[in-house]
């Protein structure tokens, strides 16, 4: 784990929701956590949903359309990709995504957006 | 080879979409392409302004992408605008000295809003709406005052009030003519659409001719009229219309129309051989065009004929669909029946704000314009008839009045269509490009879209494209998918049969079993529900808590904001005023914003989530339970007072309606349910509003079925008469259930009877006889969901793993600081961007 020496831990295991998502505040940004298990995975993107102008991405259902993870916003229901942050409904709109690692029990983000 | 020098004045709409078609064509590399864009950013989505207020950024409108230019090879001047075309030399100077030779011109300055001269005109918060720029004007100026005046009640107009309303002004428009929108509508529609605004809270003013704007005395500005009026406002937006920005053709000594406007011909050629002009600035046949459609066109006829193909602007349909405020507006072709020999047929309905009229031709076979106001469902067909010139049915007015059982509407078969018919207008695919896609291997309308770009416009076109995917697909065999998504292949009623008899418990197992992928936000709160109605088990159980919508998930009901609300349940609208107290010392401390619903309960709104365990907390001390107004499920039992007090009631509708919400209360529905009793034929409850109604009489109950109000309301038909207490709940649990088993998502009960083959007196036979043998069973099954009701707000209260899921943060002990109140009538109201913006809001302190 050298190379993310500069990740920022963020909560245990036992925070995320299986199937669902939760929000951590990381340098005063807010950051949508999704933790898919089938994926063995946690996605990171903004909570900020541009669109409804309010803070809840993180509360979103989450799944797949055409194979690519989604969540779907819970204002609107524009779903945006977990995987780049695109939004699927509207090219112009693109969110920033961060990589999220497992080191134990540990969530740990990079906290440069990539 | 030497390239052609080209130069492309103005990167708007128009100058993008230049940009884009000539890069699509393969050739622009015969090109050495330099762009004069005098605004500090690329090309934007000006038909999406507004958006700007409701959140969009700059960034989320834009057309034009550096990196996309770059890559295409185009060089832009950003900030620089031309000044002078030098024609002899073939020279084009800019504002900061840069001189450019050329080959060639294309000119998209576009247009600029005109502001009328009267005197003050130029004070200060006097602004207009065409840029970024002048939207971030608005709202600083905004900011600051309380009430806003547009001037000019056209499209513009209409759509820049909206966005000063939007920003919590007082709105008022001004409009010189004697109606709203005076192109595009007649005298009556124009007055239904007045009615339908101002009951949205803006004030209208029409045949008003300001003289002059002077200083206000209780505002920034006092406007006086001709006739001697006035009105004070704080800012005015002018929006009198567009002027095509020609100044720079003028100086070139280029041809211009005598009310402005650069003469271009059908090659939009300029009278110098060397220059084109497309979109607003340009003047085809007399006519500018102020909608970016028919400047699209343009924009490929000068591509044609810069690669020396052959193409020519013929003209463009102006026919326009919009929602101004909620309101839908439709004008098609000659909607004022200028056509000698035209004849019209109108229809009224002002009780519910509707006015259709179509103009035909002398000998009635053709439709030559429509006006559409409160209800433009009739447009795309209206529109096809128009422009393909298909004969119109025997009656013609058929087309546009209501159906109410009997004749169902003459649809126009898609069928019918030329394979030339346009179905989208922003982007000029036709019926064959359509079937073109199809042939190539699209499957689907999101197939058709990404392939044609149809629909992906201004969305007006979005219904008839999926009419024509459909009926294309059908017609060369393809069955059209019912499937309720990409996850699983099944309908809604499959999908709760294949639950039923496999006794499945959870969505990773039926995904397993009959899916596939992960799921989404359709098939997952189906089948949440699906399961809720089947077993009842706790929503936020671990294996279905990701599967609910949000307000599930929580709970309560999402806010705009983000924030939520609470409303307990008061069953049958009866409450003891100690529990009213509760409710008002609860919404007291937490500072809840706070209403009496349409459901005769009390809603509490602006609670954060962190707030929700400890006001349900307190709640469900006081004996109240979750209202269940965030679920798809039975909401409430409205009542009237009955025979207890009211002198007229003949039975005790309060007692019926407490014990039928006691019954029902939790039942999770393809939709939500809502129920009503009244105690006697007066109906001051509204039971046959609903789905389940229930009306007192001298000898038992009246049962009326599926009824709703909502966006298309409908009666609910008697069902059964003079019912005892033991039959009515007999009926009522049948009927519940029969709906649960076989409706579709998101279908209420009016529908769901209405494509019951069949309709009522099947559904008595399958009720009431028990023509399939289902009676025991659906009544079981109810008896099931009965028995194992809990308030789920109790248990989520007792549940330290489902608590954890009320934190903002997962690690941080923070709020979002997102969420902002003001006060408005002693009440918190959410801030509006713009007062969050200029900081004025005060945020209010959260008590806890
Ligand atoms: C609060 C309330 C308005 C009020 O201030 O009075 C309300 C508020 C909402 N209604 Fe309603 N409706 C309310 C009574 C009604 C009524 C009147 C009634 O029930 O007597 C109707 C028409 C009757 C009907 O449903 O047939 C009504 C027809 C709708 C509809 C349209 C349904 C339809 O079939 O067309 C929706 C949209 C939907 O459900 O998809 C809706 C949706 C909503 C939502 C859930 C919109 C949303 O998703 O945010 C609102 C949630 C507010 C909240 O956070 O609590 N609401 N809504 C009323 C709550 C009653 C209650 O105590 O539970
Ligand atoms: C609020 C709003 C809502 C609208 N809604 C609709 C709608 O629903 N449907 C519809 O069809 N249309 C709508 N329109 C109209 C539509 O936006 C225009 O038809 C379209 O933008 C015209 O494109 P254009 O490129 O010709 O002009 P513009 O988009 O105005 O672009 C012209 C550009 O040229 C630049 N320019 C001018 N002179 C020079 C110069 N000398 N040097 C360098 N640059 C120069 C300007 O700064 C500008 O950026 C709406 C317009 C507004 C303002
Ligand atoms: S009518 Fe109902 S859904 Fe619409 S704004 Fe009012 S409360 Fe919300
Ligand atoms: S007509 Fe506007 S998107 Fe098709």
């Amino acid at each position: 784990m050298n190379t993310k020496s500069n990740w920022t831990p963020l909560c245990g295991i036992n925070d995320l929701v299986a199937g669902s998502g939760v929000c951590a505040l990381v340098e005063g940004r807010q950051v949508a956590l999704f933790y898919l298990p089938e994926d063995d995975r946690v996605y990171a993107i903004d909570n900020h949903d541009p669109i409804g102008g309010a803070n809840v991405l993180s509360r979103g259902i989450v799944g797949s359309i055409a194979d690519e993870p989604v969540v779907a916003s819970p204002l609107y229901k524009q779903h945006f990709s977990l995987v780049d942050g695109r939004c699927l409904e509207d090219d112009g709109i693109r969110l920033s995504v961060w990589q999220v690692a497992l080191d134990d029990d540990v969530v740990l983000m990079d906290p440069t957006p990539r | 080879m030497n390239k052609t020098k080209l130069i492309l004045i103005g990167n708007g709409m128009v100058g993008h979409q230049f940009l884009q078609s000539l890069a699509e064509s393969g050739e622009s590399a015969r090109f050495d392409v330099t762009v004069f864009c005098e605004e500090p950013r690329l090309a934007y989505d000006r038909v999406h302004l507004s958006e700007y207020f409701a959140g969009k950024s700059a960034g989320d409108l834009a057309m034009g992408q550096p990196a996309q230019y770059a890559e295409w090879g185009f060089r832009v001047l950003l900030n620089e605008k031309a000044v002078a075309i030098d024609r002899e030399r073939q020279v084009v100077t800019s504002d900061k000295g840069t001189e450019l030779p050329y080959d060639r011109i294309v000119l998209a300055t576009g247009s600029y809003p005109f502001v009328p001269p009267v005197p003050g005109h130029d004070r200060e918060h006097c602004l207009v709406y065409r840029t970024i720029e002048d939207l971030e004007a608005i709202k600083a100026s905004a900011a600051n005052g309380k009430t806003g005046v547009v001037v000019g009640g056209g499209l513009l107009g209409l759509e820049a009030a909206k966005a000063l309303r939007d920003l919590g002004l007082q709105t008022h428009v001004v409009e010189f003519a004697p109606r709203l929108m005076a192109v595009q509508l007649d005298d009556a529609g124009g007055k239904v659409l007045r009615d339908k605004i101002e009951e949205l809270g803006v004030q209208v003013h029409t045949g008003k001719n300001t003289q002059q704007i002077v200083d206000g005395e209780n505002a920034v500005h006092r406007m006086e009229f001709a006739d001697g009026e006035s009105l004070e406002t704080d800012l005015i937006l002018f929006s009198a219309g567009i002027r095509p920005r020609d100044e720079l053709a003028r100086s070139a000594k280029l041809e211009i129309g005598e009310r402005g406007g650069i003469v271009i011909d059908n090659d939009c050629l300029t009278s110098d051989k060397n220059i084109f002009a497309i979109g607003e600035c340009a003047l085809w046949c007399g006519r500018i065009f102020g909608l970016v459609a028919p400047g699209y066109s343009m924009a490929k006829v000068a591509v044609a004929k810069l690669l020396g193909e052959d193409s020519q602007f013929l003209g463009a349909d102006m026919s326009t669909k919009l929602k101004l405020m909620g309101v839908d507006v439709a004008s098609i072709g000659d909607a004022h029946a200028h056509t000698t020999g035209s004849r019209s047929y109108t229809y009224l309905d002002e009780a519910c704000g509707v006015y259709k009229k179509i103009v035909v031709n002398e000998s009635g076979k053709q439709l030559l314009g429509a006006i559409l106001v409160g209800d433009a469902e009739d447009y795309g067909t209206l529109l096809q008839y128009a422009l393909n010139g298909i004969e119109l049915p025997e009656f013609p007015d058929s087309l546009i009045l209501p159906q109410r059982g009997g004749d169902a509407k003459p649809g126009l078969g898609v069928s019918a269509l030329p394979e030339s018919a346009q179905i989208c207008s922003c982007h000029d695919v036709s019926k064959g490009a359509i079937c073109q896609a199809i042939d190539n291997g699209c499957s689907d309308v999101a197939g058709v879209k990404g392939e044609t770009r149809a629909a992906t416009g201004c969305g007006g076109c979005a219904a008839l494209l999926t009419n024509v995917v459909n009926h294309e697909l059908e017609s060369r065999g393809v069955a059209v998918s019912t499937d309720i998504c990409e996850h699983f292949p099944y309908t809604r009623q499959e999908l709760y049969h294949l639950v039923r008899v496999d006794q499945i418990k959870s969505f990773d197992e039926l995904l397993h079993k009959h899916g596939k992928g992960k799921g989404c936000d359709i098939c997952k709160p189906t089948i949440g529900s699906i399961l809720a109605s089947c077993w009842n088990e706790y929503v936020l159980k671990k294996p279905h808590v990701g599967l609910q919508d949000t307000n599930d998930t929580y709970l309560a009901n999402m806010q705009k904001d983000g924030t939520y609300s609470v409303v307990p349940r008061v069953a049958g609208g009866e409450i003891t005023p100690d529990k009213l107290i509760v409710l008002g010392q609860v919404a007291k401390k937490y500072n809840l914003y706070t209403k009496i619903t349409g459901g005769q309960r009390v809603d509490l709104f602006g609670a954060r989530l962190e707030q929700l365990p400890l006001i349900w907390q307190e709640l469900v001390d006081a004996g109240f339970e979750t209202g269940h107004a965030y679920g798809k499920s039975v909401r409430t039992v409205k009542s009237c007072v009955g025979s207890t007090w009211c002198r007229y009631g003949v039975d005790d509708s309060v007692g019926l309606a407490i014990d039928i919400e006691n019954r029902y209360k939790g039942l999770r529905a393809p939709h939500k349910l809502k129920f009503a009793v009244s105690g006697c034929t007066r109906e001051c409850a509204e039971a046959q509003s609903k789905d389940v109604g229930i009306i007192a009489t001298e000898n038992g109950w009246n049962l009326y079925l599926c009824g709703n109000g909502g966006m298309k309301p409908r009666h609910a038909d008697l069902f059964a008469t003079d019912l005892d207490r033991e039959t009515l709940i007999r009926y009522i649990d049948r009927f519940l259930m029969f709906y649960i088993k076989t409706g579709d998502r998101l279908q209420r009960t009016s529908v769901w009877m209405d494509n019951l083959e069949g309709g009522l007196d099947y559904l008595r036979e399958v009720i009431i006889e028990d023509s399939l043998g289902l009676g025991d069973e659906l009544e079981a099954q109810m008896q099931q969901i009965i028995g194992t009701y809990e308030c789920e707000w109790k248990k989520t209260l007792e549940d330290p793993e489902a608590l954890k899921r009320f934190r903002p943060f997962v690690n941080a002990d923070a709020s979002d600081d997102n969420v902002v109140f003001v006060m408005e009538r002693d009440q918190i109201r959410p801030a509006t961007a713009a007062e969050k913006t200029a900081d004025k809001a005060e945020p209010i302190k959260l008590v806890s």
